[in-house]
């Protein structure tokens, strides 16, 4: 393995693990939020205990997951140096701002909600839980911006005396499209997690017959809760997939398994890609076996029926889009790319000798003018441009079978508790336990989805893995990868072994 | 003012004190904070552009590592 296999694998490890953590804890934020309003509303002790109980496993959670994404960063600066320093601007104002709004919100309204129960009015303290669970969200804004930056970057230009691409519209940034599916998507994501571990966790109470009221309306809030957030996550992941069609079509094709577009494209249900090899997308028309819904994905990607789908060849090829504006080639593109990086050597180099501004103004022109290809110079065959396919295929229908799964359990989990005996549905409620890590998985196939769709660029068509990387030795990030695997793995048996105790002690009601 | 300082100062000392599943929890968060910020960051991740780059020439530094290969 390359050091930038190295450098990948480390940041998709330790990615996968910080994504372990969070999505619990914006889910429980509003569970408990819902539990408190119950106990401010009716002044039930009991609802107070449910709240407190909820509030427990979240402090767990959260205590375990606070400061694993600073790891993140480190790596930024250490294994992605280039790419890191080319951001830096851009990633400055969203992290800074992530940082602050955290350490106040936290450190003020999770101290409330812990230690307030008996210092604080019943009012504040619910107006803290609440804010808790928003600070928490907020964090995670700023966090999907610069992610969302990466996937589509906008509101910059590219300064070619500090080597660094800045910002020239923070609102631009902070409110991309992208920005907004993926931050509305994400949270949704995070609280279909939230309520399937509220389920599953109330069903192993009903299960060894425990807690039997709490149990009970604890599954019907997370069951409610966990179908609202389904359906809408249903919703938002069409728009996602939408924006991805326009911003990232190749990963729509790798999503897709879509080696040649064109109109009335339909959707692939399964197909037999080999999920351990990169198909021939060169030779085939199509994945083998495919079953598909006809002119599904016309829909998804255009909003229109017979809209026009290009496929990884016609994104290679080039392609004229139905409104007659043309999609270069990716000869063109690397052309382009390869100009941008010698007018910068360029431009630099007539620096250097004391230019005239004439001279350098017109050159800084061209570079801005090639600079959306940019990382396209790096380029040296095709197969470098086109994501995993297996991945990104598979990945997707794990999440979207995962949604529709979900939406399954919370109708059947509501139809039970309300039509039925749910205690005598056994079946069900060890489907619903078995769903917790059913959720992980699905939400993490998420941004697998969205991660390996987005190779090889660390930015948009701005910069390749491969550049963006230190020269470090492979080994050195080998080191460091093992290293953060043993802690990882230490961290989550520890949340794991106290989580359990924490559940099998129950509410203290 | 004096009360509501009191009173903040009363709600983490007592809070803090009272904690029973919450002190295992800080001890967790310290370690970890003392294996990122102690460990990692001062024998592992110092920042490969701080090491290798002179301050105020990184752009330099960057230029030279992306486009003269
Ligand atoms: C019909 C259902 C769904 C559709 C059509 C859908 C679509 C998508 C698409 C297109 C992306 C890639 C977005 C990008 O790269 O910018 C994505 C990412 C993601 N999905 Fe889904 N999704 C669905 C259901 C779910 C469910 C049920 C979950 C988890 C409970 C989930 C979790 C995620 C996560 C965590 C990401 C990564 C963050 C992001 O890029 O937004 N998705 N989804």
């Amino acid at each position: 393995m390359t050091m930038v296999d190295w450098a990948r694998a480390q940041f998709a490890l330790t990615a996968i693990y910080h994504w372990l953590f969070v999505p619990l804890t914006l889910g429980l934020a509003v569970v408990m939020g819902i539990m408190e309003t119950f106990y401010y509303k009716s002044g039930k002790d009991f609802w107070k205990q449910t709240a407190q109980y909820w509030q427990r496993l979240f402090g767990i959670n959260f205590a375990m997951g606070v400061a694993t994404g600073l790891i993140l960063e480190f790596e930024f600066g250490t294994n992605w140096s280039n790419y890191s320093y080319i951001v830096g601007d851009i990633f400055g104002a969203p992290l800074a701002i992530e940082g602050i709004v955290a350490f106040f919100m936290e450190s003020t309204f999770v101290a409330v909600m812990f230690f307030g129960w008996k210092k604080v009015s019943k009012g504040f303290h619910l107006a803290s839980t609440w804010l808790t669970g928003l600070g928490a969200t907020i964090s995670a804004w700023w966090i999907l911006v610069a992610n969302a930056w990466m996937q589509h970057p906008v509101g910059q230009a590219f300064n070619p005396d500090t080597m660094r691409n800045e910002m020239t519209s923070f609102l631009d940034v902070a409110l991309s499209p992208v920005a907004v599916d993926k931050f509305i998507h994400t949270v949704l994501s995070a609280w279909v997690l939230g309520a399937v571990f509220v389920v599953g966790v109330s069903s192993w109470y009903l299960l060894k017959q425990r807690h039997i009221e709490f149990a009970n309306k604890s599954l019907k809030v997370g069951a409610i809760f966990g179908l609202v957030s389904s359906m809408l996550i249903m919703l938002s992941g069409d728009h996602s997939a939408y924006t991805v069609a326009q911003t990232q079509p190749m990963k729509l094709a790798a999503m897709e398994g879509l080696y040649k577009g064109g109109h009335n494209q339909s959707l692939t249900i399964i197909s037999g890609i080999n999920p351990f090899n990169q198909p021939d997308y060169e030779e085939q028309d199509e994945p083998p076996f495919k079953i598909g819904v006809p002119y599904a994905l016309s829909f998804l990607a255009t909003h229109d029926f017979h809209g026009y789908v290009p496929g990884i060849r016609d994104l290679l090829d080039g392609y004229t889009k139905p409104d007659g504006t043309r999609v270069l080639s990716l000869e063109e593109k690397i052309a382009r790319g390869q100009r941008a990086i010698t007018t910068l050597q360029a431009y630099r180099q007539a620096k250097k000798e004391g230019a005239s501004s004439e001279v350098l103004t017109e050159l800084s022109g061209k570079i801005q003018a090639d600079m959306p290809y940019f990382g396209y110079g790096y380029v040296k065959d095709r197969s470098q441009v086109v994501p995993y396919i297996p991945v990104c295929f598979y990945a997707f229908r794990v999440m979207v079978g995962g949604g529709c799964l979900f939406i399954l359990l919370f109708v059947l989990v509501l139809f039970f508790l309300y039509k039925k005996d749910i205690m005598q549905a056994r079946w069900l409620l060890w489907g619903a336990l078995c769903c917790i890590p059913v959720a992980y998985i699905v939400s993490e196939a998420g941004w697998l989805v969205a991660e390996f769709g987005r190779q090889p660029w660390t930015i948009q068509d701005m910069l390749p893995t491969w550049v963006g990387v230190s020269q470090l030795g492979s080994q050195t990030v080998m080191i460091t990868f093992l290293l953060f695997l043993v802690l990882f793995t230490t961290l989550l048996a520890v949340e794991i072994n106290i989580m359990c105790k924490a559940i099998k002690k129950g509410p203290q009601l | 003012m004096m009360k509501w300082l009191r009173n903040t100062w009363h709600l983490y000392y007592d809070g803090f004190r009272n904690m029973t599943l919450g002190r295992t929890l800080w001890a967790i968060i310290f370690v970890k904070l003392f294996v990122i910020f102690v460990v990692l960051k001062l024998f592992f991740f110092r920042g490969y552009i701080k090491e290798h780059a002179h301050k105020g020439e990184e752009a330099e530094f960057i230029a030279s590592k992306i486009l003269d290969n």
